[in-house]
């Protein structure tokens, strides 16, 4: 336990590497993931078909592998990033399609009947998204996207096998340094758990103030 | 396309259609050109030539391959039969009266949802020898998947639970039947019918989850590829060609969980459970691994 309180500052530097390769990732996620939404429900073919490959492709694909590709497969062709942007990239590529099929099943779920009601009053389409889909189905999304949320930060961890000095680096290394064993991992296991428990806190609250009670 | 969205999208007129011709061609084109330059990308670095590309043609190459193939195949069944009795044991936990089995279900469940496998691999093979827990190579990778992958699977079943109508408890109760063998008589064989395209896509997540074999040195796909790549440097090609083992592997899997979900869905007599069902709400329990599995099942 000592250990972990004697090293509060590279494990202070490993968590920020931690939080901001998830953070800039989810964000990613978002951009990318709404984009891959909205060629997933267009009505030009090809666009629909890139969509739906890309989401196939992107959940089936192990995280690791993806990012051995993306890091170290890359640059074989010339695409060179730097290991924290290779990481980022590939974990908001990976990221994105969850965020897509959150998006289209938050989409989804609200009922038929709006979309006709709201056509039945002439609303056209971008009108219709704009004032009565997205309100609705944003609420619906709140919690699979806090679970996106959650999930890049949990995977963001695996950026430690690439050489990203983040909190699980740190952590293997003081536990080679100083053999610090258990305490130090589940130190860190406790980090992880907090950030998560309390994400999804906020995604809760965040929810519960945008429920509509019917 | 989904309903609400063909609702959204009037029959297009005359001058939509035209829009939509030109920006199909537009979007045809992009991908072509998209496609021509990733390829071009590839032959300028020489990366197409035959002489890397032929490794896959060796039997060594091959054989070499099929055993990181196995190992995969062997670590996720074994994983995911351990994993399913623990996942129902822990679910029955959360779902039971007694005050502190719930706080100890609940508590396993959220902590193991949200603890980085990696980190629990790197417990077992760094941590735990020194303090004399040596697991065999196999068990050090297999035991924490279980971990977490209990928690998932605690999930799924209790959110299969709480999808059934409580009438359907209630009607048990009524009729005499203590809770537990309501549970076991009447819920639990409702819901497994429900949860069964989760399950199949959980593993689908156990399959991704091997992958961290690699920090245990477990010879599993991935860590032979990345052995193949030291010995051939040929490293876009096996990867490339090992993530396309994996996706269509996962992609089958997917399709046997959507298959069964139709098959299912079909002689299902309760449609009163739609309300609760979190389940039937996500295509394929598409976002499902998601919001059981923040520990990354899908993340790895």
């Amino acid at each position: 336990m000592e250990i972990v309180l004697s090293n509060w500052s590279p494990l202070l530097d490993g968590l920020w590497i931690t939080l901001s390769i998830a953070v800039l990732a989810f964000v990613g996620a978002m951009v990318i993931g709404t984009v891959v939404a909205v060629m997933r429900i267009s009505p030009v073919a090809p666009l629909r078909a890139v969509g739906l490959v890309y989401v196939e492709f992107f959940r089936n694909i192990p995280l690791l592998c993806l990012l051995f590709l993306v890091v170290f497969g890359l640059p074989d062709i010339g695409v060179l990033f730097n290991l924290y942007n290779s990481a980022v990239i590939g974990m908001a590529m990976f990221s994105a399609a969850f965020v897509c099929e959150s998006i289209r099943t938050g989409i989804n779920t609200v009922q038929v009947g709006q979309a006709e009601a709201a056509r039945s009053i002439g609303l056209t389409f971008s009108q219709s998204m704009r004032f009565v889909i997205l309100p609705q189905a944003l609420r619906s999304m709140v919690q699979p996207l806090v679970n996106v949320w959650i999930g890049t930060l949990i995977g963001s961890s695996l950026a430690s096998v690439i050489g990203i000095q983040d909190v699980t680096a740190v952590g293997q290394n003081l536990n080679n340094r100083y053999a610090g064993g258990l305490a130090v991992f589940a130190s860190i296991a406790a980090i992880y758990v907090v950030i998560a428990l309390l994400s999804g806190g906020v995604g809760g609250w965040i929810e519960r103030r945008v429920t509509v009670l019917r | 396309m989904s309903s609400t969205t063909r609702v959204l999208f009037d029959e297009p007129g005359p001058r939509a259609r035209r829009q939509i011709q030109v920006a199909t061609a537009v979007s045809l084109l992009a991908i072509a050109g998209v496609i021509y330059l990733a390829v071009a990308r590839f032959a300028d670095s020489g990366q197409l030539a035959a002489a890397k590309w032929s490794i896959f043609t060796t039997p060594l190459v091959r054989t070499f391959l099929w055993e990181g193939f196995v190992n995969t195949m062997k670590l996720t069944v074994v994983s995911g039969l351990i994993a399913l009795p623990l996942g129902i044991l822990f679910a029955l936990l959360r779902l039971a009266h007694n005050k502190i089995a719930r706080w100890l279900g609940t508590a396993y469940v959220e902590v193991f949802r949200s603890v980085p496998l990696l980190l629990l691999v790197l417990m077992f093979v760094l941590a735990l020898p020194p303090l004399g827990v040596n697991l065999p190579i196999f068990w050090k990778i297999c035991v924490p998947i279980v971990m977490c992958n209990a928690a998932i699977l605690a999930e799924i079943f209790r959110a299969g639970v709480n999808a059934l109508p409580k009438g359907q408890l209630e009607a048990s109760l009524a009729i005499g039947l203590t809770y537990w063998q309501a549970m076991r008589l009447v819920i639990f064989p409702q819901s497994i019918r429900l949860i069964v395209p989760a399950l199949v896509t959980q593993l689908v997540s156990l399959l991704k989850d091997s992958t961290l074999g690699y920090a245990a040195s477990f010879p599993e796909l991935l860590r032979t590829a990345n052995v193949l790549t030291a010995r051939t440097h040929t490293l876009i090609q096996v990867y490339i060609v090992i993530s396309l083992i994996y996706v269509i592997i996962n992609l089958l899997l997917s399709y046997l969980a959507r298959v069964l979900e139709r098959r299912l869905n079909r002689t299902r007599v309760s449609s009163a459970g739609r309300e609760g069902g979190a389940i039937e709400d996500t295509p394929v329990g598409g976002v499902l691994p998601m919001e059981t599995a923040p520990g990354g099942a899908i993340m790895r």
